[in-house]
């Protein structure tokens, strides 16, 4: 393992930030933290990094127990929030900053400033003012600046928070594809899940200072582990269910689920995709409350007579009026029985 | 890194204190080369005269010039358990007693005191001190003001409270002046105990005007010197010194043919500035050399011109442009420092209360 | 942990350089056998004279304060939020009285309501004998003070905010009351309690403009240490105003950190345009028509009198060695002066930067950043008004206890000329403080944790982020320090020193004797302190940063 974190625990006077967080990083995987602001994402990032001393529990990088060394020997690379380039220095000066520090000849430094600015592609930028960036391009000089010195982690706090959604959406994958090419190890925070998937080998997702759960984007995706992960991935159709075999009983009324399914109470997630609309008069009858038009599909939300709102996916064409009334059916193949 | 914070600081610190204490030279107990004068601002000396001194004797002389007279003396018994030189100068007839009781001085007869005027060498306590030079504090007049106005300038005490003089003093506040505390002890050595407050009281309704420093008095007040002119003084009438007539020629360039300014004769009071060797001084053998080259001739002759004072050495020469326009009053007012010791605070508190309230 | 370890240098100065002088005088006179004497207290405090002094004091401090903030505040405007041509010299110009020693402008201010001064000349009105004398004259050297202060902040204002409220339906003046005003209030504030505090402790205006008849407990300190010898009651003294203005800086430093934390500030250039309207012009020529009559005047009058003679007759004197009042030519006391005002100005900066980033690293106000421990934080915060003490302790008590403090080895500093400069250090220190903190708190953090993360150690995290960003600043500390101990006279006429005066203390030397060449030699030097003055200040204007200190 390239970073092992063990019971790292910080606290901030009475409340405590992290609690007690076990995390591995393998060498050349890119792990994603997703999770609300204040769950400890970026406190998690900064124990790392040396910038948080941990109360308890220990940072191993590379097999070495880094938890009492100071930010500035842990060699590890951290791309800040907002970039925090230096004002006063020229995108040339902040990339080099880093080998600088570790003192390399100016050749070199140059050198590397070089390949990194073509590498992040802004070639020839080396002598442009920061302040003058647009926010995409800072963006790239501040990535630029935490790669120079080869840190052998990366870490990125919120990379893409402050760009606007299709520049975010193009340098996710331009970002993926660098850190395969250069077989960086990478550990990063988001709040956004579509960001962390993009990214991500494995997404860890953090809740009130501890890990709620941890895998591959798609068995995130398919199965959460629990209701916050559901609702924070952005279900709603999250119910309480008692479920007996093959049938769950539900506020919604009888659902089917695909056995083996765990027994008992239980919490039910049901997939947009899993809500079929029918006629007035089949299965559950419910009223169209709004719709919104979400490129591929139409989100349609519903009100039944008894229970809680549904959330439907459906194609544009066959999307129900508002105020119209339709019956709702359910599909066992996009129902998750959770915990 | 926290340790080395704290070295950074404390080697930045060391440094500072290392550079101060580098340059106390000549502050060492063990330096017998140097010796050490304690003065007022006012001392000053011609450079070749002293160079003379420092050859002859081989010694080195430092000076330390410690604030107006009155603070350098307080400064000196503040610090006389571990003095600050060898020889303090500037201790005048109306301060010595406050220095003689705090046991400031060590007994000392300088060669040459012999040759010292009678009449200064009253009151020194068994050569605790030594009288250097002497000065009268006098009300200097306007001549301009005096011949425009066709009016005969005053002389005497008597003559400042007279109605032809209305509103034309000021004066200095004996509390914080010398010269302002001189002229009240003239008063008072003239109308008795009983008699000044009595005085004071005709000069504050004939007008007298006192501010707090001679500064002020004579150069902004005053419309006979060079800054009242300037400043646009509108008082004829001045306490200062008997000595600040030729200085208003020595220092006006080109020189006039005579003073602009004259001196009342019959409104002295005499003071006299003495010298000592402090108790504890570290180099007493420099001390007496010292003391013996501030009573020697040459020193006596040269100081006239330096700080405008007279030398009371009997066969010490004047300058030229004392005896020119700086004429010095026949029969000063004079009070013996221990009567001085025993009334100056009353007095100067009853002076307060009667003339400033 | 490292904040306490930065604190320690200044610490230990302060320590052995005010606290420990300070507390010697005042144990002396308080304990002159040995015993403590502390019926002495209430003997002095039930004084009546003593008792008037002190309403003296404050009535004229809060009359002073009042006045300055009128005559000032359209000043603040006018140069925060006008453009104008030579606005940056005239800046410059109404700071210089600040730095003059107020021998010097004490006389040129009677130049203005004296006799035969502007007043006299046009209504035949003298104030000199008056306490408006003392009060005007302390609106001559505190004018550069709230102009600074107040325009500061004013200049970074976002003007949008004001419109905004206009949006919103206020009306201009409206707008003004409800948004631009509260911005100001603490700057207000902050500058009205230095102002008082200056005032509060005068010594030289009111000496010089008031006669014996008005004192402050400054004087009174003065008059009872130096003349009347009086320790124990100049002790019971000094503590009083010691508590008054500790009372003061506690106030101030409430105000101050309110002013840094709370508002968002805009680049003042943006801010500032030409007069427009009938108002604003009749606004600049009432503040020009100020300046020229409160501050320009009087010192124009210096330099009229130092060219009273043909042929710069008063300059050339200078050089002369007279063999009198000075061992060396006069003009000699402008290299004393410059020499000691770089080694105190080195002092200060030292000393003051150390504090500036110890106290820069408190955190706002929540529990963040590490190890800080609400009491370290309350130490250091303590410390930060701590520094501003000197500024209200009579600098003829500091001389004094100097005197009987450093008197033995290690410390025996008596006779060194260290001794003058670390007292104008004393004084600058708060200046350099009160510029650097504002600009090192907008340091964001995580600039240096940024540099840290690439492999910067502390130090040069300092080198590399800081001090890039401070540089101006720390520029305009080192000016300002420099100016102040150029001027400064209080401290350096208590210090017992060899014969190599500095600027004010020549001045004031010459001022002291009788002559016409004596009288246009001290104009002639006063006019030269005043040009250095000037340009150094003029330089700061060119250097100041966008965020600026109090001063």
């Amino acid at each position: 393992m390239l970073l092992s974190l063990t019971s790292a625990t910080v606290r901030f006077g009475a409340r405590t930030v992290l609690d007690a967080v076990d995390l591995e990083v393998a060498e050349h995987e890119i792990v994603c933290v997703l999770g609300p602001s204040g769950s400890g994402k970026s406190t998690l990032l900064r124990a790392v990094a040396g910038l948080q001393p941990l109360d308890a529990g220990r940072v191993v990088l590379d097999g070495k127990d880094r938890t009492g060394v100071p930010a500035h020997r842990r060699e590890v690379g951290l791309m800040f929030q907002d970039h925090q380039l230096f004002p006063q220095r020229d995108v040339g000066g902040n990339v080099a900053f880093g080998l600088r520090m570790r003192g390399a000849s100016k050749e070199r430094q140059h050198a590397g400033v070089r390949e990194l600015l073509d590498l992040v592609g802004l070639p020839g930028a080396a002598r442009r003012a920061v302040d003058r960036l647009s926010g995409g391009e800072q963006q790239r000089v501040a990535l630029a600046r935490a790669l120079a010195p080869r840190p052998r982690l990366l870490m990125l706090d919120e990379p893409l928070g402050q760009l606007d959604r299709s520049l975010r959406e193009r340098l996710v994958v331009e970002l993926r594809e660098l850190f395969d090419r250069l077989g960086t190890t990478v550990l990063a925070v988001t709040h956004d899940q579509g960001e962390a998937f993009a990214l991500a080998d494995r997404v860890v997702v953090m809740r009130d200072g501890r890990i709620a759960q941890s895998g591959t984007p798609l068995e995130v995706w398919q199965r959460p582990a629990d209701e916050f992960v559901a609702r924070f991935l952005g279900f709603e159709n999250v119910v309480g269910a008692q479920v007996t075999g093959a049938v769950a009983v539900t506020p919604w009324g009888k659902l089917p689920v695909s056995e083996p399914a765990p027994q008992g109470r239980r919490t039910l997630l049901v997939r947009p995709a899993g809500v079929r609309l029918g006629p007035a008069d089949e299965g559950l009858r419910c009223t169209v409350t709004a719709r919104t038009f979400r490129g591929t599909h139409v989100a349609v939300r519903l009100q039944p007579a008894d229970g809680p709102r549904l959330e439907a996916a459906c194609a544009l064409r066959v999307a129900p009026e508002v105020g119209s009334e339709v019956g709702v059916g359910f599909d066992a193949a996009e129902i998750v029985v959770l915990d | 890194m926290h340790t080395k914070t704290l070295v950074a600081v404390a080697a930045g610190l060391g440094l500072v204190t290392l550079a101060a204490c580098g340059s106390t030279d000549g502050g060492g107990a063990a330096d017998t080369k140097t010796v050490t004068l304690v003065s007022h601002d006012s001392w000053a000396v011609s450079k070749n005269v002293l160079k003379d001194f420092e050859k002859q004797s081989g010694y080195t002389v430092k000076v330390l010039k410690d604030g107006d007279a009155g603070q350098a003396v307080n400064k000196a018994i503040l610090t006389k358990d571990n003095p600050q030189g060898d020889v303090f100068f500037g201790v005048d007839n109306t301060l010595l007693s406050r220095a003689l009781d705090n046991g400031l001085f060590q007994p000392y007869e300088a060669k040459g005191s012999d040759r010292i005027g009678a009449a200064f060498r009253a009151g020194t306590s068994g050569h605790r001190v030594t009288p250097i030079d002497t000065g009268d504090i006098c009300v200097n007049y306007d001549k301009a003001y005096f011949d425009r106005h066709g009016l005969t300038p005053p002389q005497t005490f008597d003559d400042l409270v007279k109605p032809a003089y209305k509103n034309l003093l000021v004066t200095e506040n004996a509390a914080t002046s010398s010269p302002g505390l001189g002229f009240l002890l003239g008063t008072a050595a003239r109308y008795g105990d009983g008699g000044w407050p009595e005085y004071w009281k005709k000069l504050k309704a004939n007008g007298v005007k006192v501010v707090d420093g001679w500064e002020q008095a004579y150069d902004e007040e005053f419309s006979g010197s060079a800054g009242g002119r300037k400043a646009g003084g509108d008082r004829p009438l001045v306490v200062s010194y008997a000595s600040s007539p030729p200085a208003e020629v020595v220092y006006a360039d080109p020189k006039p043919a005579t003073a602009p300014t004259g001196v009342a004769t019959g409104t002295c009071f005499r003071q006299t500035e003495y010298a000592g060797l402090l108790t504890g001084a570290r180099n007493s053998a420099g001390g007496k050399a010292l003391l013996d080259f501030l009573i020697g001739k040459e020193f006596q002759e040269d100081m006239p011109l330096n700080m405008f004072v007279h030398p009371v050495r009997a066969d010490a020469k004047v300058p030229q442009e004392f005896v020119k326009y700086g004429p010095q009053a026949k029969d000063p007012e004079t009070l013996a420092p221990d009567r001085i010791a025993a009334n100056r605070d009353q007095w100067v508190k009853s002076w307060t209360a009667l003339v400033l309230k | 942990m490292a904040r306490l370890a930065l604190m320690a240098g200044p610490v230990a100065f302060f320590a052995v350089f005010f606290a420990w002088p300070v507390a010697a005088i005042v144990a002396r006179g308080l304990r002159p056998d040995g015993g403590w004497q502390l019926g002495r207290i209430a003997d002095v405090v039930t004084r009546s004279d003593l008792r008037h002094v002190l309403w003296f004091t404050t009535w004229q401090a809060l009359a002073s304060t009042a006045l300055t903030l009128l005559v000032a505040l359209p000043g603040a405007y006018v140069f925060a939020r006008l453009d104008f041509p030579g606005k940056r010299v005239l800046r410059a110009v109404v700071t210089v009285p600040f730095v003059l020693p107020t021998v010097v402008v004490g006389t040129a201010f009677l130049a203005l309501v004296g006799r035969g001064g502007l007043l006299d000349d046009l209504w035949g009105v003298r104030l000199d004998t008056t306490v408006w004398a003392i009060l005007l004259a302390h609106v001559f050297f505190n004018y550069a003070v709230v102009v600074r202060t107040v325009g500061g902040l004013w200049s970074g204002l976002d003007p949008r905010q004001e419109e905004a409220a206009r949006m919103l339906g206020a009306a201009p003046l409206t707008a003004w009351r409800t948004v631009t005003l509260p911005a100001l209030a603490p700057a207000v504030a902050a500058a009205a309690l230095m102002v008082f505090l200056f005032t509060f402790t005068s010594f030289g205006v009111v000496q010089i403009l008031g006669g014996p008849t008005f004192a402050t407990l400054e004087v009174e300190i003065y008059r009872q240490t130096s003349q009347i010898f009086d320790l124990s009651t100049a002790a019971v003294l000094t503590l009083v105003q010691f508590t008054a203005v500790a009372a003061v800086l506690a106030v101030h430093a409430w105000t101050v950190r309110r002013r840094e934390t709370a508002l968002r500030l805009v680049d003042a250039s943006l801010t500032a345009r030409r007069p427009r309207g009938a108002g604003q012009w009749a606004l600049l020529a009432g503040v020009l028509a100020t300046v020229v009559a409160l501050v320009l005047l009087p010192l124009g009058v210096l330099v009229q009198r130092s060219l009273d003679a043909p042929g710069l007759r008063y300059y050339r004197a200078l050089t002369h060695e007279d063999g009198g009042t000075f061992l060396v030519a006069p003009i000699a006391a402008v290299g004393n002066s410059l020499r000691y005002a770089v080694v105190a100005t080195a002092i200060a900066v030292l000393i003051g930067s150390l504090a500036a980033a110890a106290l820069s690293r408190l955190p706002p106000a929540r529990p963040r950043s590490a190890g800080g421990t609400p009491v370290a934080d309350r130490i250091v915060r303590g410390f930060d008004a701590l520094l501003m003490l000197p500024l209200g302790v009579s600098a003829v008590t500091v001389g004094f206890g100097f005197l009987i403090a450093l008197d033995a080895p290690p410390l025996d500093l008596r006779q060194s000329w260290i001794l003058v400069p670390l007292a104008q250090a004393l004084v600058g220190v708060p200046f350099v403080v009160r510029t650097m903190l504002p600009v090192l708190r907008a340091v964001d953090g995580r600039l240096r944790e940024a540099a840290a993360v690439l492999g910067a150690s502390p130090w040069r995290v300092w080198r590399e982020v800081d001090l890039p960003l401070v540089r101006r600043a720390l520029l305009v500390a080192a000016g300002f320090a420099f100016a102040v101990s150029l001027g400064e006279f209080g401290a350096t006429v208590f210090i017992a020193r060899p014969d190599n005066p500095t600027l004010p203390v020549a001045v004031a030397r010459l001022l002291g004797r009788p002559g016409d060449l004596n009288y246009g030699q001290a104009m002639a030097l006063s006019t030269i302190l005043m040009v250095v003055c000037a340009a150094a200040l003029l330089v700061l204007e060119r250097l100041r940063p966008h965020r600026t200190g109090e001063f």
